[in-house]
């Protein structure tokens, strides 16, 4: 059987993969036909750009589940490779949008400006807001738009290869690792709290939505334009992520999940492919974070906080960990009710005595719909998909939640 | 009914004889403009003038600088004091006046009261001579020596002292006599105080000047441009600021200059267009000054010859080198001393440091280290112990009683939510760390939302009884406030307690077998459920206790418990699990190492911060177990 | 094809709008509200969502707003910068308001002025600020840095005779900003370098000891010390808190708060900081009939006889019923002509004054300093004559040449230097 599954394209071994592309796709069009700016205009653009960005925390979602779901590392730190992603953009797309308004100033001077005085100019448009005038030198390849394109996976990339390399050579693992991730995310977001250290501290980046270059489209339609890019991301990142644990590199992955020990004795270098999937899960990360920032329009360091992690692993958990379409579930489903809920449209419900108020006790409900969720589905709501519609996909694709004895070993 | 009693008590007054104190009333009617809004700049004569017309003037000043001066509609001045209103000029009794009072600012009760303050000193209520002595010693003139040496003995030996030192102290700054101040200094040297640094520090005070010889000063030092603390940078902008050498061209400057002399399109014959080349702008001023159009600016040869010709020194402000040079040796002496008392200064910050941490964590070593779960409530369970002492505040009025109260009460409430969460929750996710801690982080914001919906989100009051509050002082750099040392303390008690019940307990007996080997203690009879059952509970119990604590000195928010949780993470994994040994050695760590990184980086509190996350990050990848890592097979499992 | 099929939607949208705006008499005028109900900024933005709901509850009472109803949005956007902006552009295209009383900190107000500025909406800002700002769509109606900072340091100067700065402040853009022009400015009045020390500390700070010890130190030199405070919401109290133990008076060190109101103080003890000072324009204590009115109102709305008004709320306020004038005289809700009409717009302040809104959409207001009183209230000791606030602060080379005046020359960052409009949407 086992011959037989490997030797057909992976796509048929997971129907899953085709039901999603095709939710995926039917979703995108019916949002475009649907919008201001290419259809009827039922769906305002303040919705398309919710959904545009629901999609990109489902790519996050999705590379978390390799992670955690795949991988067995319970990431608390993910949402940092998101922001960076997202600041990453974000310095070009302030660069260039500054740089031109900056222009368009000193053109009206006497004396055409030096390259200097323009950038001076930038610099001080940009950091004036938090009191400083000069270009710190993490910003030096910020005019390029390519470059920094490029950075948006290679610094995300080399920060979670070097992270790995040094707590998985020393077999940092468990909840260890989950509290060393959530120490980088921490180091990270109070170091970006900085003035000093060029990120314009706690105002972040901000005006992201406006895209250089672009001046003349309005919001309506740059939203769709985004939803595209991310609903395209995310199915490319879909397909690479199923792909990638199909194969015989996803049986070792979740072995190593499910017996790192007896992995490492069968000769495999456990390390490497934990190194691996990592570094991949952390520019799937990213990619996501560049696209959901210009929709999101602003970016700060209270963005890579460990809570913000910690509701991503809840994300992936209530959607149901270990399936790549239970993550993007838990996602979307979460982060549309938070939306809806934090909306004020909510209706209250008057009980007796007491009028419940949606927007203070969101959050009580949120909570216990956590722990509700972690008690009775274990897997999640695609376990319970999976339940309804009678399919027991085979272990070895999907995989299983861990035993418990074996992941106490942690 | 009160407007005509207010009628009928004019009428009375102005039927009385003349006023009593002609003087006082004259000063009044020609400044009460000044009286109603004074400033701190201006006031000082006027004071003196109240003061000069007797012992009712005096009684004015005092009960202006106390806020209990007012005036009526009709520019009389009033003293309230309490029911009892009187005129101030008059000393006759107002009743039913409704006078606006005054409020003068700090700066000018400052005045007032140093105006009072001769008299003050030989007052026969010790409390006011104290008063007078302190105010003397915050803002004290030349005129203060003389009324402190010209005062009678002071009885009170603590007076005495104080009175000794203050004196001493003006007579530094003050004395006519140059070697009586040498006396003085050279009498206090070794003092680390801050009020004697303080009258030493101006002596000092030093400022640079450029001469083409020495200067008839008290030379500081000289100096020689290009030295560690004296660029060529600082000689040119000194040479500069005292006109000695013309301004250097600044970009700015030369762009106004080109704009100003744009002719057909071109300045100097260079075309404007390719003057966004700095190259460009260069040679088109060149080409001004040599047409004359522009003023020449300060040349290399120009500044080089301005630094060759000048010497350049540092000179007292303070005319006489004898006390100058007094003050540098005993301003020397100190700062060994200084350096000393700082560097205790500092361990006693990390030392409470730690214990804050330590108190926050210990709850969460225990359920982490005996069950391998981790909590993400604890933080909420601190949150709720600090909440428990503030209700309890509202309900008993005695601070020391209510705090009496709250700690075993919260200790209760904390340890019933610890063990219903465990009954609940956590019994369900047996060896499934991970989703315990997911399941304890929906508890964790649920809870944080439903202290908001019960307390509001306005930050509620947990204060100190009045024995707590205050500080335990050595001297002016060495002082720790109180209730840092109490949660010192508080921290000391429970790593007794917790040794306690650890080591000789039966609960502690079957709590370290079942960290050993859960099945094989159920074997012998002990069952773990119920002991893991009441370890959650003193964990979480123990939290409730260090909530009050970090109420008591910080605020109770419902967001108390984030800030701790993260830090109490990095303690117990740093420290090493399951040993409260290394808890107390992570705290230990933590804390001084987040108050020696904030000591060399004073002006950034959260770069701090980020380098000891980095630090502990690095530190992990060395000893991936902690400072005390556990042994035996219950590390393995 | 395609192009006649989307004209033909856009005829029949513009239909349908059309339409709408027909059946609008009567209908209820919408105001939207942008505070954080939840999270860090709850802790103060609460208060001023209740503030709003009393002045559309009071208009309403009045009759409504040109024969209309008004009815008040609230949403939530929970303290999340990114989420400021999504609900702003909800609320101005989804619910349609048609003026947003909203935002607190600075960074949320930066993340919400591009939307407001491509969507043409209408922000009431009320808390006092950092300046270098002035928007077409933002009336300001907290204080700038000239109606705050600069006075309650002259003040500190003349009056307390401070001579040595320690400039205080939670690590955020409104005290980075501010500790700048403070610095330019006390330079500027001869105060040397090594006279200012600055600090920043995190959000919710809570450890203080080091650094009030370091503040105790800098009296070394025997000159006065003084501390310009910045530090924001409840890390207040642990500062109070550490100040009241080491034993400093407000006598040896006084501490001017810029972010310390009533409200703040409602959290501690205020025995041991009696004489510790706050410059607002506004304090519960001031002494007029509309705020003896307005306090009462207040009370009875919230049901809570120990609630305390503060300077928010004033600005709240204003702001409010500056735009209800603003409506009036336009005789429309519409962005334009209530821009047009609120600038001169001249309202009663609560501290017995008027504020006149101005061409920079900031106001004119008293500064009041006062000194913190036992029972958490202040005593005010100085108040000025009604201060215009300047978007460009004077004392920064690079803002002194700047002004903002959008009835005059349409522009909120014009250079008077060259004489040209720098940009017409803002720095965000």
């Amino acid at each position: 059987m086992t011959e037989k599954l490997t030797r057909q394209p992976f796509i048929l071994r997971n129907p899953s993969i085709l039901v999603v592309l095709a939710v995926l796709a039917v979703f995108t069009v019916a949002v475009t036909l649907l919008s201001q700016a290419y259809g009827n205009g039922t769906v305002p653009t303040s919705t398309v750009k919710v959904l545009g960005k629901t999609l990109c925390l489902a790519l996050a979602a999705v590379a978390m589940d390799l992670v955690w779901g795949y991988l067995g590392i319970l990431s608390l730190g993910q949402m940092a490779f998101f922001a960076l992603g997202g600041y990453l953009i974000g310095q070009w797309l302030m660069y260039a949008r500054t740089e031109s308004i900056v222009a368009a100033s000193l053109a009206g001077n006497p004396i055409p400006p030096t390259p200097a005085e323009l950038q001076e100019g930038v610099a001080n448009q940009i950091f004036g807001v938090v009191g400083s005038s000069d270009l710190p030198l993490v910003w030096a390849f910020a005019h390029s738009l390519p470059i920094q394109l490029l950075l948006v996976v290679a610094v995300p990339g080399l920060l979670a290869l070097a992270f790995g390399w040094l707590a998985f050579r020393s077999r940092v693992n468990g909840v260890y690792l989950s509290i060393l991730t959530q120490a980088m995310t921490l180091a990270l977001a109070l170091w970006l709290f900085q003035n000093d250290s060029g990120f314009r501290g706690n105002n972040g980046l901000s005006g992201l939505q406006n895209i250089p270059g672009l001046d003349a489209v309005d919001q309506a339609t740059l939203s769709v334009w985004f939803l595209w890019a991310s609903a395209l991301a995310l199915g490319l990142a879909y397909v690479l992520a199923a792909w990638l644990v199909s194969g015989k590199f996803g049986s070792v992955v979740r072995a190593i999940r499910d017996d790192e020990t007896r992995v490492r004795f069968l000769g495999y270098p456990v390390e490497g492919f934990k190194l691996v999937v990592f570094t991949l899960a952390a520019m799937i990360t990213a990619v996501a974070g560049a696209l959901y920032y210009p929709q999101a329009g602003i970016i700060n360091p209270a963005e890579l906080m460990p809570i913000a992690s910690i509701y991503l692993a809840v994300w992936v958990a209530i959607g149901g960990r270990g399936r790549l379409y239970g993550a993007i579930i838990g996602a979307a489903l979460v982060s549309l009710l938070s939306s809806w809920f934090t909306g004020g449209r909510a209706p209250d419900i008057n009980l007796p005595g007491y009028t419940v108020n949606w927007v203070d006790w969101w959050q009580v409900a949120l909570g216990i719909g956590f722990v509700l969720v972690t008690l009775s589905a274990p897997k999640g709501i695609a376990g319970i998909v999976d339940h309804l519609g009678g399919i027991r996909p085979p272990r070895r694709a999907t995989g299983e939640v861990p035993q418990p004895a074996q992941e106490a070993k942690a | 009914m009160i407007r005509p009693l207010i009628v009928l008590a004019l009428a009375l007054l102005l039927a009385l004889p003349a006023a009593a104190n002609p003087a006082l009333e004259a000063v009044i009617a020609g400044n009460l403009d000044q009286i109603e809004k004074p400033s701190r700049r201006t006031v000082e004569p006027l004071v003196a003038q109240i003061a000069a017309t007797g012992p009712e003037g005096l009684a004015l000043l005092s009960a202006w600088a106390d806020r209990s001066l007012g005036v009526t509609d009709d520019g009389r001045l009033l003293i309230v004091d309490g029911d009892a209103v009187t005129d101030a000029v008059t000393g006759q009794p107002v009743p039913g006046a409704d006078p606006k009072m005054l409020r003068p600012n700090s700066g000018v009760r400052g005045v007032i009261e140093s105006a009072l303050v001769a008299g003050e000193i030989s007052s026969p209520d010790p409390a006011r001579r104290a008063a007078a002595l302190a105010s003397i010693a915050r803002d004290g003139t030349a005129e203060h020596l003389a009324a402190l040496r010209a005062a009678p003995a002071e009885a009170d030996p603590a007076l005495a002292a104080q009175r000794d030192r203050v004196t001493a102290l003006l007579a530094i700054r003050f004395d006519p006599d140059p070697a009586a101040r040498v006396a003085a200094i050279e009498a206090m040297s070794g003092d680390v105080g801050l009020d004697f640094r303080a009258a030493l520090n101006p002596l000092l005070a030093t400022t640079r000047v450029a001469a083409p010889a020495g200067p008839e000063a008290n030379i500081a030092r000289a100096l020689s441009a290009g030295e560690a603390d004296f660029p060529r940078e600082a000689a040119i902008a000194l040479l500069t600021s005292q006109g000695i050498l013309q301004p250097r061209l600044t970009p700015a400057d030369q762009r106004n200059a080109l704009a100003a002399n744009i002719v057909d399109g071109r300045v100097g014959g260079i075309p404007v267009a390719e003057l966004s080349d700095p190259a460009a702008r260069d040679r088109a001023y060149e080409a001004l000054e040599a047409a004359g159009a522009v003023a020449p600016a300060a040349t290399e040869a120009e500044v080089e010859a301005a630094i060759d010709a000048h010497r350049f020194f540092e000179i007292y402000a303070e005319p006489n080198s004898d006390v100058t040079d007094a003050a540098r040796a005993a301003e020397t002496g100190a700062q060994v001393r200084l350096a000393a008392m700082t560097g205790i200064d500092l361990g006693l910050d990390a030392l409470s440091l730690a214990s804050i941490y330590f108190l926050a964590a210990i709850g969460l070593a225990v359920t982490f280290g005996v069950m391998r779960v981790i909590n993400m409530a604890h933080g909420e369970f601190i949150m709720m112990g600090a909440y428990t002492g503030y209700v309890v505040q509202t309900l008993v009025a005695n601070r020391t009683l209510s705090l009496v109260v709250a700690l075993p009460l919260a200790f209760a409430v904390t340890f019933g939510a610890g063990v219903i969460l465990y009954r609940l929750v956590i019994r369900h996710l047996a060896n499934r760390p991970l989703e315990t801690l997911l399941a304890t982080f929906g508890v964790s914001i649920a809870l944080q939302q439903l202290a908001k919906n019960i307390f509001g989100t306005q930050a509620r009051p947990l204060t100190a009884p009045a024995w707590l509050e205050g500080a335990i002082t050595i001297n002016d750099v060495i002082s720790i406030s109180s209730i840092r040392v109490a949660i010192f303390v508080l921290a000391l008690l429970f790593l007794g307690l917790f040794l306690f019940i650890m080591k000789r307990t039966r609960l502690g007996l079957e709590v370290r077998a079942v960290t050993q080997n859960s099945g094989m203690a159920a074997s012998m009879g002990i069952n773990p459920d119920r002991i893991a059952m009441m370890t959650f509970g003193l964990g979480s119990g123990i939290a409730g206790i260090a909530g009050v604590a970090i109420g008591l000195f910080a605020q109770v928010t419902s967001e108390l418990g984030q800030q701790y949780i993260v830090q109490s993470f990095m303690t117990v994994v740093v420290g090493g699990v399951g040993n409260i040994w290394g808890t107390l050695a992570g705290a230990a760590l933590i804390g001084g190492l987040s108050k020696v990184i904030e000591f060399m980086n004073p002006a950034n509190t959260l770069a701090a911060q980020t380098f000891m996350i980095l630090f502990i990050i690095i530190f992990i990848q060395f000893r991936p177990r902690g400072i005390i890592p556990q042994r035996g097979r219950a590390a393995e499992a | 094809m395609m192009s006649k099929l989307s004209a033909m939607l856009t005829l029949t949208t513009a239909m349908v709008l059309a339409t709408g705006a027909m059946a609008q008499e009567g209908e209820p005028i919408k105001i939207g509200v942008l505070h954080s109900l939840s999270g860090t900024m709850a802790i103060s933005e609460t208060t001023l969502k209740d503030t709003v709901l009393m002045m559309v509850e009071q208009q309403n009472a009045k009759g409504g707003l040109l024969g209309r109803p008004l009815e008040a949005v609230v949403v939530d956007p929970a303290s999340d910068w990114p989420l400021f902006a999504e609900k702003a552009r909800e609320l101005l295209t989804v619910s349609e308001v048609d003026a947003i009383f909203g935002c607190w900190t600075s960074v949320s107000r930066k993340s919400v002025l591009p939307v407001i500025e491509e969507l043409n909406g209408l922000l009431f800002y009320p808390v006092q600020y950092e300046g270098e700002e002035s928007s077409k769509n933002v009336i300001y109606t907290g204080a700038a840095p000239n109606q705050q900072a600069i006075p309650a340091v002259d003040y500190m100067a003349e009056e307390l005779g401070v001579e040595k700065w320690a400039l205080l402040g939670t690590d955020y853009v409104y005290p980075r900003t501010t500790n700048n022009i403070l610095d330019a400015y006390l330079k500027g009045k001869g105060v040397a370098e090594g006279d200012i020390f600055v600090n920043y500390t995190p959000f919710g700070h809570s450890d203080w000891s080091k650094i009030v010890a370091d503040v105790v130190a800098l009296g070394a030199d025997g000159k006065k010390v003084g501390v310009v405070s910045t530090i924001n919401g409840d890390a207040n109290v642990g500062f109070y808190k550490e100040l009241a133990a080491a034993g400093v008076s407000a006598d040896d060190i006084p501490v001017m708060a810029f972010s310390v109101g009533e409200e703040e103080l409602a959290g501690l003890d205020t025995t041991n900081l009696v004489g510790h000072l706050a410059a607002w324009n506004y304090f519960q204590t001031a002494e007029s009939d509309a705020n003896t009115a307005f306090i009462e109102e207040w009370k009875a709305f919230i049901g809570d006889d120990d609630r305390v008004t503060n300077d928010p709320m004033e600005a709240t306020v204003i702001g409010f019923n500056a735009w209800v004038a603003a409506v009036e005289k336009a005789g429309t809700t519409d962005v334009d002509p209530v821009l047009d009409a609120i600038v001169g717009v001249e309202v009663p302040n609560l501290t017995g004054g008027t504020a006149t809104v101005l061409p920079n959409h900031h106001l004119t207001k008293p500064v009041l300093i006062g000194e913190i009183r036992e029972d958490g209230q202040f005593d005010i000791v100085s108040q000025t004559e009604p201060v215009p606030g300047d978007a460009w602060t004077d004392f920064l080379p690079e803002s002194a040449k700047l002004e903002a005046d959008w009835p005059g020359k349409d522009c909120g960052m014009f250079n008077t230097e060259t004489n040209t409009c720098v940009q017409v949407q803002s720095n965000y």
